[in-house]
């Protein structure tokens, strides 16, 4: 793949636990940026790239979303789960910050790291080899730009416009519709790359919560690696999902006071 | 599980290829038939149709009966079982469906002393809620076998998606008969992954990583399964059930 544009793919989440789902985007989202689909639905030639790699970064315990597990937990089931993947790993840096950190944030850390490793790796520098980081999500996470404070604008305008998001389809949600409704991501049509997955895999991890809180098998859901090990740390349980339960999200909190 | 009755769950298909998907059935199956209290599930087979079959792109049994082992390694009580693709001509489910479950039955008295009704296992046919849909299609099943494989043995369905299995029972006198015979399964985790997407992606060259075990994949890669040749096959073929029971009768 010669003369194409290197790429590393970031996904952030709580990854609470990890599912097949998680790991298929990646997978998706690669096949569509080679264009080994010669359907693509993608507005743009998305064969101008090849991906050199994949980050799962879990978001830190203080995001404060509920039933979320401790990030040890789900660092050690994601590098399970990731073992059999030769191009994806798993990232702590996020969860290790003190305080939840921003979308942009992680991006930027993570772009900085890349751009550094190839400089040190390369004598004649040239643009084209420093590789892109794009945000790697589902189509559920279009719509939050939506929910109010959630997202600072000028974040918005930097992950989307200056990175660019690869955003896979995930069952009925319409992400050309969040793409319409805001005239931010409108702007930036051009930086997001829709996958189309036509295999519906709706395998969420609440289900899959919800699924080990009533005793109910989720083999074949996630790896059995990773199931093993819910089962001998007793992770998600009815206690377990309460969690947070009267707790706001830290991004609501946090960027009320910057500003 | 002390007064419940055993049972084991058989499902027939093409398996080409086994997916996640098929072996989420099982497990589904048997977390909702302990729910209801009557039962005790006390084993699963997967029996892969013989190559007479006649299904468009349908490889050799061989390969489907290999990668279903490997698929079922992980599991312990859900295993692969080759007469019905070993028999010389396509069979009727109702067949496959008595010999296992004389032969269970036959497992059971031999190891008992005294063999008691409640102790002979029940079996019953696993499968998708697009399952039902076929009882409808003109030629595809006799009467008799219908009556049998529902009323005599029984149906533990899953809902797969959208499809309405209790459309099709109701749009059908000979299934709403035998309405307590059929469980449905809802499944609330939409897994729609079928193995005609699966046989696209791979003749399309892209990925199929956790859809299906590893092990499956690396024996498709291996063995180069699902190319634009091997949909091809059957293209022309009727499937025997269609050709074979207007001969009889």
């Amino acid at each position: 793949m010669a003369g194409r544009i290197p790429l590393v793919l970031l996904a952030c989440g709580s990854f609470n636990p990890i599912t097949h789902q998680h790991m298929r985007l990646f997978e998706l989202a690669r096949d569509h940026m080679h264009q080994t689909d010669m359907l693509s639905l993608s507005l743009h030639f998305a064969g101008l790239y090849r991906v050199v790699g994949g980050i799962v970064s879990p978001v830190g315990d203080n995001y404060g979303k509920q039933g979320l597990v401790v990030s040890k937990h789900r660092l050690a089931m994601a590098r399970l789960a990731l073992q059999s993947s030769d191009w994806v790993s798993v990232d702590d840096w996020e969860s290790q910050q003190a305080d939840w950190t921003e979308t942009v944030v992680t991006m930027r850390y993570h772009y900085d790291h890349i751009a550094a490793q190839y400089h040190n790796s390369k004598d004649p520098l040239t643009a084209s080899d420093v590789p892109q980081l794009k945000l790697l999500c589902g189509a559920d996470f279009m719509d939050t730009f939506k929910v109010p404070g959630l997202w600072r604008d000028d974040h918005v305008e930097e992950v989307v416009g200056r990175f660019g998001l690869v955003c896979v389809s995930r069952g009925s949600l319409q992400p050309d519709r969040a793409i319409h409704e805001s005239d931010l991501l409108s702007r930036h049509r051009q930086r997001i790359f829709l996958v189309r997955e036509w295999v519906h895999n709706e395998i969420s991890a609440t289900e899959v919560r919800r699924a080990l809180r009533r005793g109910q098998s989720i083999k074949y859901l996630l790896p059995d690696s990773v199931i093993d090990y819910i089962r001998e740390h007793n992770l998600y349980t009815q206690d377990s999902e309460m969690m947070n339960k009267e707790v706001k999200l830290r991004p609501l909190t946090m960027q009320t006071i910057q500003d």
